[in-house]
């Protein structure tokens, strides 16, 4: 592993993402990538009494059909590097209890995929593990009690929030493999232009996304041109637009490559009410793990460039009229390199 | 004509409420307590009860009939009781209304089990 530039590490070894494991909710699995996900619920309880236990849940299951699908026993897997939106992690912390796999706790909120990826990657790479799994969940439902209203209060949402996915997405990184590849990440810095609405994430967040991915080029002297595509986490419609604005104030020629959010992909923006589109932990994982892995498998992506964002602010820090904190963590992932 | 009285006062109450959420950016319980304040202060101006007789359910509907009956209950009581019936009066009238939350609220309860 070798430090680039400011704040980019390439993974000369090639840790490799040997299979992955992703489940949904209902909702997603009426939105146009059901089919590129491992399981998709017929509930949003998913056979439990609480939300909270329903997010634990996704979160196991995501873990244990990566494993299965790689063929290896869950104690074969040295590190679980996990996250998610609830205070104190405690889906993940939960979730690893019953994994019961040497536990990494990240925090990143939406970024929690790419930087758990990273960080798996990484322990992989450094020779720390020879596997090591990157996990992260999100349920709409208790992100819905934690950060906004209790759902039967049934408030209004203006048409730039964003809905939280119901699912959770696992990576299994290991020393060796046929591919695909993670060669390259990227780790943000916090970036705050002080927007203060929560209901408002995707233009909190669109800021944070383009430095990374301006610093991620820099640092690694690459244009957008190298990836075939580069998708945002969810800055969904309003994010997304806001970070094309940013990219051309920068002179960054993003027109170069595709340039997508993974919060516009997962809903079909015409048939389901989701506003400006998805965001969660769960969103950039399962869109990624599930949707895109399986595009570079038949041949139709190389080169990608995930950029998962996250707001970091809390329900205190909101409270006490904080703006919005947030950051992006970028990952290159390839296939048919060596 | 009642019906078209009420409805059209009850709903200027509910377009209030519904810029004060979409122009100027308040939160729902924001939106809400500016209301009861507001129903408060038109009391104390005399402008409510006058509301009221035009209206009628078009404005005892509204939340901001619940800030009327605040400020109504206090008033009654200091003028019988002196200033401590400010305190005892604030939920004299509005009693039957918070008493109905909680007990409807406690039956609900022993039903339903809320998961939020």
């Amino acid at each position: 592993m070798q430090l680039m530039g400011r704040q980019s590490w390439a993974f000369d070894r090639r840790p490799v993402i040997l299979a992955t494991g992703t489940v949904v909710g209902p909702f997603e699995g009426q939105g146009p990538l059901a089919a590129d996900f491992d399981r998709v619920h017929d509930e949003l309880s998913i056979g439990q009494d609480s939300w909270e236990k329903a997010e634990r849940a996704l979160f196991e299951e995501a873990a244990q059909l990566a494993a299965k699908k790689a063929g290896i026993a869950m104690d074969q897997v040295q590190f679980l590097v996990g996250g998610d939106l609830m205070n104190q992690i405690i889906s993940s912390t939960f979730a690893a209890r019953t994994l019961a796999v040497p536990f990494i706790g990240v925090f990143g909120a939406c970024s929690t995929s790419m930087l758990s990826l990273a960080t798996a990657a990484m322990l992989v790479d450094a020779g720390g593990a020879p596997y090591a799994m990157a996990v992260t969940c999100s349920h709409n439902a208790t992100a819905e009690k934690q950060f906004r209203y209790p759902t039967e209060y049934g408030s209004q949402k203006p048409p730039t929030a964003q809905f939280t996915v119901t699912g959770a997405g696992a990576a299994l990184v290991a020393r060796s493999g046929s591919g695909p590849f993670v060669t390259a990440a990227t780790i943000g810095k916090i970036i705050d232009l002080g927007v203060k609405d929560p209901f408002n994430m995707g233009a909190a967040m669109a800021p944070a996304a383009v430095d990374t991915i301006l610093a991620h080029m820099n640092d690694l002297n690459r244009t957008p041109d190298y990836y075939d595509l580069i998708v945002t986490g969810d800055l969904s419609k309003v994010g997304h637009k806001l970070a094309l604005e940013l990219f051309a104030r920068e002179g960054f020629p993003i027109g170069k490559t595709v340039y997508s959010d993974c919060g516009m992909m997962i809903y079909d923006y015409e048939k389901q009410d989701v506003q400006a589109g998805a965001s969660g932990c769960a969103c950039s994982a399962v869109v990624t793990y599930g949707h895109l892995l399986n595009r570079m498998k038949k041949g139709e992506l190389k080169r990608i460039l995930v950029v998962a964002t996250g707001a970091l602010l809390s329900t205190i820090s909101y409270q006490q009229g904080e703006s919005i904190p947030c950051i992006a963590h970028a990952v290159a992932i390839e296939s048919g390199v060596n | 004509m009642d019906l078209v009285r009420a409805f059209l006062v009850g709903g200027a109450i509910c377009l209030i409420g519904q810029l004060l959420m979409d122009v100027f950016k308040m939160t729902a319980p924001y939106a809400m307590t500016t209301l009861v304040v507001s129903g408060a202060v038109l009391d104390g101006l005399g402008w409510y009860d006058p509301l009221i007789e035009f209206a009628g359910a078009g404005a005892t509907v509204p939340i901001t009939s619940f800030g009327n009956a605040l400020f109504h209950g206090a008033l009654q009581e200091l003028e019988r009781y002196g200033w401590i019936g400010i305190i005892t009066g604030m939920f004299e009238v509005t009693s039957a209304g918070i008493s109905a939350a909680i007990i409807f609220s406690f039956l609900a309860a022993l039903v339903f089990r809320p998961k939020g």
